[in-house]
């Protein structure tokens, strides 16, 4: 079969969907593809392209990996741009003079920003904000300036600021119209949201119509306005609008639109039959749309037109919402009310900097629009009001007006969504999708978001999809239960809270007092953490012993054939010649397997039950502690040589790093807890791969947070940048304890962190202005656990009673007989049954 | 039928862990022991975790399900039931379980299988 030759011109964020959206109709096959990228690099998240300033990397950004191509089969052409489409000969030539023929082809060309042509505009050090390589240009012209300024005061103009502002620039907003976001607010809404923005110091000019550029008196340039002000600055950053790269499908003859935009039908098709348009160069009904989630549609569109099947784009909702320097606005539908009879509602708070308004229809029954600033909350139920054309309470102003006792906020019943309403918009998944997924077998939110993506965009639908989800399995007679296990109907933040207020000092008290039963394996070592978490106790103090993991119990990590491995505390991953000695003489008395792990320290292998306490008599002599890594706690502070070693290195990131190890070793939380410190931003201890991670700057430390590596590896986020070190300090003490607090049994602090409300941002509130007013608690807290802080071998060795547990037999003299060892590669390994079989393992070596 | 005259003396009551296991061995087999407090009970069954393979089960968690006591295996975490030692996930595996019982301050076990 002949292969149906497609070429797609443009690897943006629509180009990178159409291919995704292609490769997961399980149909690719029959294309033959090659996709045209101009750029030096595949596809990449524009939309938080801010982002790159406060720490992002490219590869953050990124969104098309060359390998994940490689494996649909698609062969991309990158830093080659497509010059000319012959339509007659069914030929695209690019830049480089490569001409490839076609069968189809998509245009994902995108759009580029609109410069006013304001004599000037040309000059050195005025830019634009569309791709990585601008963003350079704007790094390298910043680092020799003090004061920006951003012409253009909508929604990627204040994105281009926030950009300024992050590069430590004095930063201005030159906007023409009479108020900030002119197309999606009004008067009131543009007016909180510009004092908002000018709290941050940020100065905003609105009503100002740029007449031309000169050289400046004490900056690179003047701007003179028509109402004869003027402003200086040394860089000049235009986010004035978009306009649509049409000019590949100009110069090929396909229908341009007055005003641009390649023309485009309800299948996605140009004037020409053989090639589609999508994104932001195309024009549909005479409208561009300059949002990425109705690009997607139109590559999904495209896609199911390629196969021949029954799919059109019928136009987007451009209701937005979106945090634009740490302020929440929301647009929605008809904002200004221009449709005949409407009336709306406002409600305007100058005191928190809070403004909201909707839009009725003229009988009160049907919400047309809203605006909010300031807090954009109760923008997911409005929306589905007004797509869904749902009925309006009683007195619609409810809907908005701040609650405080008295009636609460009439709840938008999940249940009145139609089955087409769009649940999650980033990618396009309806009501009757999770219901779908539901019916399939998906039996909890995180089933529904692995099947349907939903959720897994933006994250703006979270608590709306926990709320359709559980409704339906509700509806489906699933009992939607939180509890942790058949003995106690409570979730570990209701078990954690429990022992914190009842003074719970142990499991049989707790079980029974709140429980039913005898425990479990889920329950028990939960308790015995939660415990631990709180009282710090000895974890095999007589009570507690029965609730630990094998590992807990004895200390080290249970292997594959009954056997332990044996880790060390080397914090920091420093240590002394002395030191790695005697590891090396314990590990050869005791003939272990020896391995070098990725938290710089030493795993010895093959240790039987009974040698543990032999073991740890001699490390603990040698003045070695336990490394806990049996424990769901603290593990390692991995960390680079930093300054006191290194070229690079600006800060002591060993020294910070064992104070760090020293400071919450033994910290007993959901799941285990890994941290690293880099001396630079080169980054070489890997701390963005961390639950923390902390990076030297010239000013102090940044702290990352809530990254991990393992089956789904995630980078932490930016938490704070600068920091002393007391700051620091207390920011992960707060961080830790309130995880430890509310995180669910055998949860990551990526995925509790997620799973908050109001994500970052409020991690950001609770652990920076302690908006709950626990930071204090928080802290004593965290000291209490450090201020009892024991080595547990170290006490295990003291204790005969606990010494007693790491007999093999309780009748007997002897060793575990099915234990066996064979050698590879000069160290021992566990014997295979098969090896077992052919009784060609070495017998066990004795060491008394 | 309760007569103990083949049973033999296998350890203290000192020697048990209340609320946990502990192993010993008969006639060169390996059996895990569970001493369950609140019942004053102890249970007996095999060592050996047929399906990681290795000598483990005394160092498993107990707890219940339902109202059957039963040990995790601390290597896959597969509940086994203490009264039968039939595995909950796996109608295939059986443990096996020996008769014992405290008699005053020593535990005595029937080192016939059941």
């Amino acid at each position: 079969m002949n292969k149906t030759k497609l070429i797609l011109i443009g690897n943006g964020m629509v180009g990178h969907q159409f291919l995704q959206s292609l490769a997961e109709s399980g149909e690719s096959a029959r294309f033959d593809v090659t996709v045209f990228c101009e750029e030096p690099r595949l596809a990449y998240d524009r939309v938080h392209l801010s982002e790159y300033f406060a720490g992002k990397s490219a590869e953050d950004l990124a969104m098309g990996q060359p390998a994940q191509y490689a494996e649909w089969g698609f062969n991309v052409l990158l830093n080659e741009k497509a010059v000319a489409i012959d339509r007659n000969r069914q030929l695209v030539t690019s830049d480089k003079g490569t001409e490839l023929p076609y069968d189809r082809i998509v245009l994902a060309t995108g759009s580029y920003p609109f410069v006013p042509p304001v004599p000037g505009h040309e000059r050195e050090h005025c830019l634009v904000y569309r791709t990585i390589e601008d963003l350079e240009s704007i790094k390298t012209s910043a680092a020799n300036g003090k004061t920006g300024v951003v012409v253009g005061g909508g929604l990627l103009g204040l994105e281009a600021a926030k950009a300024l502002r992050d590069l430590g620039l004095e930063t201005h907003v030159v906007e023409f119209a009479p108020r900030l976001m002119a197309v999606q607010l009004d008067d009131a809404g543009g007016k909180v949201l510009r004092d908002k923005i000018e709290e941050l110091g940020v100065r905003v000019h609105t009503g100002k119509n740029t007449q031309q550029i000169v050289d400046g008196d004490n900056a690179v340039h003047r701007m003179e306005f028509a109402d004869g002000e003027s402003l200086e600055t040394d860089l000049i950053l235009f986010s004035a609008g978009i306009r649509p790269r049409d000019e590949l499908a100009r110069s090929a003859g396909l229908e341009i639109g007055e005003r641009g935009g390649i023309v485009i039908d309800n299948d996605c098709l140009t004037s020409d039959k053989h090639i589609f348009a999508i994104g932001e160069c195309a024009l549909w009904n005479g409208r561009i749309f300059g949002l990425v989630a109705p690009g997607y549609s139109m590559a999904k569109v495209a896609v199911a037109q390629l196969l021949g099947e029954d799919s059109q784009f019928l136009g987007a909702d451009m209701s937005t919402k979106l945090k634009l320097m740490g302020v929440d606005v929301a647009s929605i539908g008809d904002a200004h009310g221009h449709s005949a009879g409407s009336r709306s509602y406002t409600y305007l708070d100058e005191n928190h900097g809070v403004y909201k308004k909707i839009v009725v229809d003229d009988g009160g029954k049907q919400l047309l629009g809203a605006i909010l600033v300031g807090d954009a909350e109760d923008y997911g139920t409005l929306l589905q009001y007004a797509l869904n054309g749902i009925e309006l309470p009683e007195f619609p102003d409810s809907l908005i007006l701040p609650q405080r006792g008295g009636d609460a906020k009439p709840a938008l019943g999940v249940s009145a969504l139609p089955e087409s309403a769009q649940i999650c918009s980033c990618h396009d998944v309806t009501k009757g999708a999770i219901c779908q997924a539901i019916e399939s077998g998906c039996s909890d939110v995180a089933g529904v978001k692995t099947a349907t993506k939903a959720g897994t965009g933006c994250g703006g639908c979270a608590a709306l999809l926990t709320n359709v989800v559980n409704h339906e399995l509700e509806a489906r007679g699933v009992a939607v239960s939180k509890d942790i296990c058949e003995h106690f109907p409570y979730t570990r933040q209701e078990l954690y809270h429990l022992v914190r207020v009842d003074q719970i000092k142990s499991f049989d008290e707790l079980l029974h007092k709140h429980g039913k039963g005898k425990g479990c394996d889920i329950c028990k070592p939960t308790v015995g953490s939660i415990l631990a978490s709180c009282w710090n106790e000895y974890v095999l103090k007589k009570p507690h012993v029965g609730l630990q993991d094998t590992n807990d119990t004895f200390l080290a990590n249970m292997q594959k054939d009954g056997t332990y491995s044996v880790v060390p505390r080397v914090a920091g991953g420093e240590i002394t010649p002395d030191k790695l000695i005697v590891l090396g003489q314990v590990a050869k008395k005791y003939n272990l397997y020896t391995k070098i792990t990725g938290g710089q320290r030493v795993d010895l292998f093959g240790a039987r039950l009974e040698q543990l306490p032999l073991i740890w008599q001699e490390l603990v002599d040698a003045g070695f502690e336990t490394g806990h890594a049996y424990g769901k706690s603290v593990r390692t502070v991995k960390s680079c040589v930093g300054s006191t070693w290194c070229r690079y290195g600006v800060d002591d990131s060993v020294g910070l790093a064992i104070d760090i190890e020293n400071r919450y070793k033994g910290l007993r939380a959901p799941h285990k807890l890994k941290f690293a410190v880099s001396g630079c931003t080169r980054e070489c201890a890997e701390a963005q791969s961390k639950d923390v991670g902390i990076i030297a700057t010239e000013n102090g430390w940044n702290l990352y947070l809530c990254g991990n590596g393992g089956m789904k590896p995630r980078h932490a986020d930016l938490f704070a940048t600068d920091l002393d070190r007391d700051t620091l300090i207390r920011y992960i003490d707060r961080f830790l304890m309130f995880y430890i607090k509310t995180g669910d049994r055998l949860q990551r602090t990526s995925v509790w962190m997620d799973n908050l409300e109001g994500g970052l941002d409020y991690l950001r509130q609770v652990v920076i202005e302690d908006s709950l007013g626990i930071g204090g608690e928080l802290e004593a807290q965290m000291q209490q656990v450090i201020g009892t802080y024991e080595c547990e071998w170290k006490k295990t060795l003291e204790d005969p009673e606990a010494l007693k547990r790491f007999r093999p037999f309780v009748n007997a003299d002897a060793t575990d007989d099915n234990v066996v060892f064979v050698m590879e590669r000069d160290q021992i390994r566990p014997a295979s049954p098969a090896e077992k079989a052919a009784g060609k393992a070495e017998p066990i070596k004795l060491v008394s | 039928m309760n007569t103990k005259t083949h049973w033999i003396p296998l350890c203290g009551k000192d020697d048990l862990i209340p609320g946990s296991g502990v192993c010993a061995l008969v006639d060169n087999r390996q059996i895990a022991l569970f001493y369950l407090p609140e019942d004053d009970q102890v249970y007996a069954i095999d060592n050996h975790d047929p399906i990681g393979g290795a000598n483990v089960m005394s160092r498993g968690i107990v707890g219940s399900v339902g109202d059957e006591p039963v040990v995790a295996s601390p290597l896959y975490k597969q509940h086994f039931s203490l009264v039968d030692g039939r595995c909950l996930e796996d109608d295939e595996v059986r443990l096996a379980t020996w008769q014992v019982s405290l008699d005053d301050e020593l535990l005595l076990i029937d080192p016939t299988p059941r």
